[in-house]
């Protein structure tokens, strides 16, 4: 077989890997449940985050029934309604995206794909999923004690948080505060786990720019993570304190119903700052992954090595850095000094240069590809379109001029939807149609897969395209009530009804995909190892599904990139990462 | 947000110093190596030290965010300095005991000298008791001079900070037990010295944490915050 020409790799390898010690199962319940498999973990990961996120959908629907036909449904009183928001928020951010990137998808690939036989710390590995379930757990039982769970908004603002008029003001907001500790020291004994094995598990010839840009994305959104979840941990904490014992770190001076309150002298915009602190990487970290992940799924299925792999590392990288100090752009209607949302306005415009560089690059590798139009495909070109759209609409929101006067209206909720709520769903499905063949051994079906992406795609479109000229018109957020007052124009009003029955359509279109997750598990046509004909490692595992330990004897030795697709003079279209070069006259190695 | 803003520049420059040496300007698609070509690197660094050194680097971001709240909340009209019970410069003096009696340990681990090392740990571990102590007793110092935790927003943060100061050491006094157990088991004498260094670095910087928080509680950095307090609300970024 002819190879391209080609040089011998110049960064140093790796070291040889020693051996590390498998932690063994004695059983069904080590096996199955209280198993220190990386991957066994990771399907406990998504399966969690999965049904906490089909709760957040069912809210959803609520939320859109009072918004689409206000008035109608009794049983949605406006403290209702406001749980019904922060709940779902609060859940498709952190307990949905965040836990299904990173805890389902990063302990599923990231050994697969360095080549490592598992995590480096198996145990606390366990115990981070056990965690997250406990988080999860408390959740939803703020759902059932009196006075149901907070009603504060996702972003739990002070005062209002813990102002006795607020929904969930006596037990919802302290639950919600504590799963978000849970949550967070959960993840963090993930996130050391990611962290570490990226970086010493990596098996012989794993350089770091071999690496796929799935395993990039998800080891540089970890490191964010890692460092931002502590300023929502620091916020809640000190808002338990607030809340329980009378301090005031965040509570101004207040009176309520004509009575002092005990608090004084406290600074809401502290907690805002801590918040967004958190909560603008919050967005990258769930960005970079399906970005990383996207990559490998438009290489793979257009036939083609990715353009420009050095450069889609180093955005990722940057991205990742200057996501740190573009928080307040969340913050421009808070007050603030004019040169302070000069200096904001301007870094979250710097950061859509190498954004920017990513969906050229993606463009750029389609661009005379071999495209199959797979599911995994299907969702990934989804990707790309619904990311540039909500992009767009953030670089206008990114200047304050333009934010201030839209900051309070649905525009603003049409975009995060499209950008951090479609997009990073759609990734989502894409990865799983993609990888679940590796998980269960099977296919999943491939006409249904379809139909999941029509509907899901193009009804994603019907609900926020139109949301966002609603909000151009005016329409607020936020408002329970909005019939009785001409906020939005009577012509509108078909328009915002029609989004709320196209939520339905969609919500009820994902039971395809369920029981087609479902049906699939036993009933798929069988996969083999490799049925997408892919380079990287994880495809490359003795069995599939890939035993405990991964790689059977001996563990994979890497002398390639992950992208050798359509290789000039291959025989085949793909170049696996485990195969060394031909030595040939023209191409000595 | 300036402390947390350091904190976060200083690891970003540790981590743009690290990717530099990675070979981030390799042309990944041209290296392709052939069967038995692969050069043997050096031994790694074990993951549990890479993992220290992650964590401390979370919980360095916990205490940076921490700190920056203490300065923006510190700004407010209502601030009002709480003298510092005498108590915590003594404890302070138990931390570094503790610390100082692990770098001993870590020398006779280092010899594989077991009685060495096991009297380091003992050490260390009755002076951060000491220390733990200590710091119980500087809140019932505090709780009898009339300042509970909702007294104002400055003892709030004193009681808060050592709190979570305090709870990271009680986790290290686990990491203490542990290694005490290897030692005492007769485990292999390369675990017992990587146990005995994971547990003297997770110390020093439990040490140097408490100093840096002792500065900011003491108002001796005061001067110096309300310096940079006054030249970034003047620029408008607090």
């Amino acid at each position: 077989m002819a190879d391209i020409p080609h040089e011998a790799s110049v960064s140093a390898p790796p070291a040889e890997i020693e051996e590390m010690e498998l932690p063994h199962a004695h059983g069904w319940w080590s096996t199955h449940v209280f198993s220190q498999d990386a991957k066994v973990i990771a399907v406990q990961y998504a399966a969690t985050a999965l049904a906490i996120g089909a709760v957040a959908l069912v809210l959803s629907w609520l939320i859109r029934l009072q918004l689409g036909f206000p008035g109608v449904f009794e049983f949605i009183d406006s403290e209702r309604y406001y749980q019904f928001i922060t709940m779902h928020g609060m859940i498709m951010v952190v307990y949905l995206l965040t836990a299904l990137f990173l805890g389902g998808f990063g302990n599923y690939l990231i050994p697969l794909m360095i080549g490592a036989r598992d995590m480096v710390f198996p145990y606390a590995n366990m115990l981070s999923y056990w965690v997250y379930l406990l988080a999860v757990l408390v959740l939803v039982v703020s759902f059932f004690v009196p006075g149901g769970p907070t009603g504060a908004g996702w972003t739990l603002y002070p005062p209002q948080a813990i102002l006795s008029n607020t929904p969930g003001q006596q037990f919802g907001i302290v639950l919600m505060l504590v799963s978000l500790i849970l949550f967070i020291a959960g993840f963090t004994m993930g996130g050391l786990n990611y962290t570490v094995t990226v970086l010493q598990a990596r098996t012989r010839g794993m350089t770091l720019m071999r690496m796929p840009l799935t395993v990039w994305g998800i080891f540089v959104a970890t490191i964010m993570a890692l460092l931002a979840f502590p300023a929502l941990f620091v916020a809640a904490v000190m808002m338990l304190f607030d809340k329980l014992l009378g301090t005031s770190f965040f509570m101004p001076t207040l009176v309520e119903f004509g009575e002092q309150l005990s608090y004084g002298g406290g600074s809401p915009i502290l907690f805002q700052h801590l918040f967004w602190f958190f909560g603008h990487p919050e967005v990258y970290i769930v960005a970079l992954p399906a970005f990383g992940i996207v990559s490998d799924l438009i290489s793979t299925h257009a036939r083609r090595n990715i353009f420009g792999y050095r450069m889609m590392v180093w955005a990722i990288v940057i991205i990742g850095a200057l996501s740190f100090i573009v928080w307040a752009h969340h913050m421009y209607v808070s007050g603030m000094h004019p040169y302070f949302g000069f200096f904001f306005a301007t870094t979250t415009l710097i950061i859509a240069v190498p954004t920017a560089i990513k969906v050229y690059n993606w463009v750029l590798t389609l661009w005379r590809g071999d495209i199959h139009f797979t599911p995994p495909m299907l969702f990934a070109l989804g990707f790309i379109v619904t990311f540039v759209n909500g992009g767009l609409s953030g670089l206008f929101l990114g200047n304050v001029v333009v934010d201030v006067p839209l900051s309070d209206t649905m525009f603003v909720v049409a975009h995060f939807h499209m950008v951090m709520g479609v997009a990073p769903i759609l990734v989502i499905f894409g990865a799983i149609y993609h990888w679940y063949p590796k998980v269960t051994g099977r296919m999943l079906d491939d006409a249904m897969a379809k139909f999941h992406f029509w509907v899901t795609f193009l009804g994603a479109y019907l609900i926020f395209f139109p949301m966002h000229y609603i909000g151009l018109m005016g329409a607020p957020r936020r408002y329970f009530e909005s019939s009785d007052i001409l906020l939005m124009p009577e012509s509108a009003h078909a328009l915002n009804a029609f989004i709320s029955i196209m939520a339905f359509i969609v919500g009820f279109a994902q039971i395809v995909f369920v029981f087609n997750l479902l049906w699939s598990w036993k009933h798929g046509k069988e996969a083999g190892g490799n049925p997408w004909r892919a380079t990287s490692l994880e495809w490359q595992t003795p069995e599939t599904p890939p035993g405990h330990g991964n790689w059977g004897k001996e563990l994979p030795v890497v002398y390639r990139w992950a992208y050798d697709y359509s290789v000039p003079g291959a025989a085949e279209d793909f170049i696996p990462q485990n195969q060394p070069a031909t030595v040939t006259k023209e191409a000595p190695a | 947000m300036s402390a947390a803003l350091i904190f976060m520049a200083v690891l970003a420059l540790g981590a743009g110093w690290w990717l530099a040496r990675q070979g981030l300007l390799a042309k990944p698609w041209l290296q392709v190596d052939a069967a038995g070509t692969l050069a043997q690197g050096g031994p790694r660094q074990p993951a549990a030290q890479v993992g220290l050194g992650v964590f401390l680097a979370v919980v360095g971001a916990l205490f940076a965010l921490l700190i920056s709240a203490y300065i923006l909340r510190a700004e407010m009209a209502d601030w009002q300095a709480v003298p510092l019970p005498f108590i915590v410069w003594p404890n302070t003096l138990c931390l570094i005991a503790a610390s100082l009696a692990l770098e001993w340990a870590r020398i006779g681990a280092g010899r594989g000298d077991r009685g060495h090392a096991r009297t380091g740990v003992i050490a260390a571990s009755s002076a951060a008791l000491a220390f733990l102590a200590g710091q119980l007793l500087a809140w019932r110092m505090l709780v009898s001079g009339g300042y509970f935790v909702n007294s104002g927003p400055a003892v709030s943060f004193f009681y808060l900070m050592t709190a979570a100061h305090g709870l990271h050491v009680i986790g290290g006094m686990f990491a203490l037990a542990r290694t005490f157990e290897r030692i005492w088991r007769g485990d292999d004498l390369r675990r017992v010295r990587l146990s005995v260094e994971l547990a003297a670095t997770y110390w020093l910087f439990m040490l140097f944490v408490w100093v840096i928080l002792l500065l900011v509680l003491s108002g001796w950095a005061g001067e110096f915050l309300s310096i940079c307090g006054q030249i970034l609300s003047g620029s408008g970024l607090t």
